[in-house]
């Protein structure tokens, strides 16, 4: 008995299709049944591999407005997945190449049909293809040359990570020929930390190439503001990563991983007490914190140089969250959202607390 | 100095009326060993015994420290002599919570998967201390508690003859001057309130950096008192099994020269890590180290830390090989460390620490459930009705270990 074969949609440009070149870059998304152009090259890369259908569009079509070209692709899928006996495994798109418009549209069509339909999807592209950049996060993209002739490469590489996506094998950049999507995943090594440790150690004293198992990367350098000319009109306002919130945590800010920060109203509050404020911190002893909760979020120190005129007035919210184990990227979104509001009220500066 | 380690294989625990080893199963008399507790420490309330068993359906909460039965048989001082070591067994301390930073450890499932400890059998300790207790008495009770009770399960084991002796042989070993010279530093928390380690008794803020003979840490002159993140927490059972130290050693004379450890601390002050780090870097060259193998505990802060001393040794010629574990975000898209330098470029990760892991429900509960919320890695949804949990790695005690005492790594995707 014959075993049933992978059944795969494959996407391509209105040029790949046969359909015609720039002058039929306008053209509609189109089914066909079966393969086509470079379609055959990926069932003869493996024979247990078999295109139930071509989806063709226009490169111009989709990339003059990407959001409806990926609807109306996604549309036509609807309509023929319907009918057919067989719900596809896996969606491949491409290779694209270096190819701007037609690179947008593979990847946009893979993002969607992954995500929408669950189904596996795996484009080709150059490094440098526009689209990496946008798409790279949450496409698998196997590295293309930059142009056709590449295609065997390419389409070798596409089956191959295609297959081991279809099995939910886990896709490995060095290993797999993909480009990195920029993400650190935890995995189980061969050996323990210390052996590896040690491995690598004698690789690097006897001067043998060795792998970093994390490339440092390079941090942001965020230019300091200038000074304020008249601190004697300005308004201030108080932030804090220290986790000082009001009594029984409102908004449940966790103390680690803070998912979201709070705003708190300190408008006619001359200091903080045990009594209307806490720690939820979880990186430091927080009973210092809770006796006095001015020694991470000042607010009586600056009421008392608010009285005696050192600076115009404070502003009436603070904002809080907790800086224990919260990423960069988090972190990041939290400082611009609060620093939008801030500069929103008229906010001139701000004391940063943290801990 | 020579030490020699007695071992004996446990291959079961159960709680009976008196306390002994035989033909691989250890019982512990629950009553003697509660009373003792109780009776040696007025901050003590309450003690419980429980046992834990790889692959039972048992969930352990807020543990705090870790630690390996062991008693003293002949010798003077820590590091020489006989102790007698209770091998595949553990005393784990836990009770309600002292910072945020207790941990979890599954004996089956998939959480088991990232815990040293669940493959031990554990003698699990929960404690509970009298009201109005502060929290650094709190920890120091429970710290003490569970060394005692170490000690007192391995001495009431005396009788029992080892399953294998091992001699720990270091500077009498005859080296090949031809073998490059690796040192270790030893990076341990001390940030004071709650993060603190002790070596030889004394907080690790103020003894350190220095030299250490590595029979003494094998030897359990280093414990841990900190609550810092439990899957980073050095614990004290992994200061007497340091995977760097027993790797260092199993390849001294005939890979390589292992020239020695250095303890080093993690201070919370700039102007103190540089002092700390210009010392240790002092003391590595003393030892004319080739290179050095760099261990971490905790994150955030002790990045900088790190960074330091890489950035000291490789200018100083000594090649560095660091262990550090990520923060990298729940979706692995953040950078992954608090501080970083272009001379780190021989890094060992053992794992991105805000990874999720959905956690089932367990037949059985050992400490208190409710405070999962409040730990760091656990989320105010961790614990569903039906007893399933989501928390972060974090939360697991043990899973990044940065001794490198485990498998599990994180690479680029």
């Amino acid at each position: 008995m014959m075993t049933r074969k992978t059944p795969v949609i494959h996407y391509m440009n209105q040029f790949f299709a046969g359909i015609g070149a720039e002058e039929q870059a306008g053209a509609r998304p189109m089914w066909f049944d079966g393969s086509k152009g470079p379609g055959r090259l990926l069932e003869s890369a493996d024979s247990e591999l078999q295109v139930i259908g071509t989806i063709a569009a226009g490169d111009n079509f989709m990339a003059e407005n990407l959001e409806a070209g990926v609807d109306a692709v996604l549309a036509l899928l609807d309509t023929h997945l319907a009918e057919a006996a067989d719900r596809p495994k896996l969606l491949l798109a491409g290779p694209a190449f270096n190819a701007g418009r037609y690179g947008m549209a593979c990847a946009a069509v893979c993002m969607a049909v992954q995500e929408r339909l669950g189904i596996p999807a795996v484009t080709a592209l150059h490094p440098e293809n526009p689209a990496v950049d946008n798409y790279r996060r949450q496409v698998t993209i196997v590295r293309a040359a930059s142009n056709v002739m590449g295609m065997q490469d390419a389409v070798d590489g596409m089956v191959r990570v295609g297959m081991k996506r279809v099995r939910g094998e886990p896709i490995v950049a060095a290993a797999d020929g993909t480009l990195l999507r920029g993400l650190r995943q935890n995995h189980f090594a061969a050996s323990s930390g210390a052996e590896r440790a040690l491995a690598m150690l004698l690789k690097k004293l006897s001067g043998e190439q060795f792998e970093t198992e994390y490339a440092m990367p390079v941090f942001d350098r965020v230019p300091p503001a200038p000074a304020i000319k008249d601190l004697a009109t300005a308004t201030l306002a108080i932030v804090t990563s220290g986790g000082i919130v009001p009594h029984g945590n409102p908004d449940r800010i966790e103390s680690a991983s803070a998912s979201k920060f709070g705003a708190y109203s300190i408008a006619g509050l001359d200091s903080l007490t045990a009594e209307t404020h806490q720690s939820v911190h979880g990186g430091y002893d927080p009973t210092y914190a809770n006796a006095d909760p001015n020694r991470v979020l000042p607010l009586d120190a600056l009421r008392a140089l608010e009285r005696a005129g050192r600076f115009g007035r404070l502003h009436d919210i603070y904002y809080a969250t907790v800086g224990n184990a919260t990423s960069v990227r988090r972190a990041v979104r939290f400082g611009q959202e609060i620093a939008a509001m801030l500069v929103n009220v008229g906010v001139q500066a701000v004391v940063f607390t943290s801990t | 100095m020579t030490l020699t380690l007695h071992k004996s294989n446990v291959r079961n625990v159960q709680l009976g009326t008196t306390t002994a080893l035989e033909a691989g199963t250890l019982t512990v008399d629950d009553t003697a060993l509660t009373a003792q507790l109780q009776q040696r420490d007025e901050r003590i309330e309450r003690v419980a015994v429980h046992v834990a068993l790889p692959g039972e359906a048992t969930r352990i909460v807020c543990t705090k420290d870790v630690i390996q039965p062991r008693c003293k048989i002949d010798g003077e001082s820590v590091g020489e002599g006989t102790t007698h070591a209770l091998e595949n067994v553990a005393v784990v301390t836990c009770g309600p919570i002292v910072g945020f930073q207790e941990g979890i450890i599954d004996m089956s499932g998939p959480g088991a998967d990232y815990t040293p400890f669940s493959k031990f059998c554990l003698v699990v300790i929960e404690i509970s201390v009298v009201a109005g207790t502060s929290p650094h008495q709190h920890e120091a009770a429970v710290r003490a508690a569970g060394l005692h009770a170490a000690e007192w399960l391995a001495a009431s084991c005396g009788e029992a003859i080892p399953d294998r002796s091992e001699q720990i042989l270091w500077d009498e070993v005859v080296v090949d001057a031809a073998l490059p010279r690796i040192a270790y530093i030893d990076m341990v928390l001390s940030q004071g309130l709650l993060h603190d380690t002790y070596v030889l008794g004394r907080n690790a803020s103020e003894a350190l950096p220095c030299h250490l003979d590595p029979r003494i840490l094998i030897d359990g002159g280093v414990v841990s008192g900190n609550c810092v993140s439990a899957c980073d927490k050095t614990t004290t059972y992994h200061h007497q099994n340091n995977p760097v130290i027993a790797e260092l050693l199993a390849g001294h004379g005939t890979r390589w020269n292992f020239t020695g450890v250095v303890m080093t601390n993690e201070p919370t002050r700039l102007a103190a890590k540089q002092q700390s780090a210009q010392r240790a870097i002092a003391l590595v060259q003393e030892l004319e180290a080739d290179g050095a193998i760099l261990s971490k505990e905790g994150f955030g802060n002790p990045d900088a830390d790190l960074m330091m001393l890489i950035r000291g040794l490789e200018a100083a010629g000594v090649k560095t090989v660091a262990i550090t574990d990520e923060f990298a975000g729940t979706d692995g898209a953040s950078q992954s460390l608090a501080d970083t330098t272009v001379e780190a470029d021989a890094v060992v990760s053992v794992g991105n620490a805000n990874q999720r892991l959905a956690l089932p429900a367990m037949q059985t509960v050992i400490g208190p459930l409710p405070d999962i919320a409040r730990l760091a890695g656990g989320y105010a949804h961790s614990v569903s009705e039906d007893g399933t949990m989501e928390v972060e790695l974090q939360a697991v005690i043990g899973a990044t270990n940065q001794l490198g005492v485990g498998r599990l790594s994180c690479r680029a995707v």
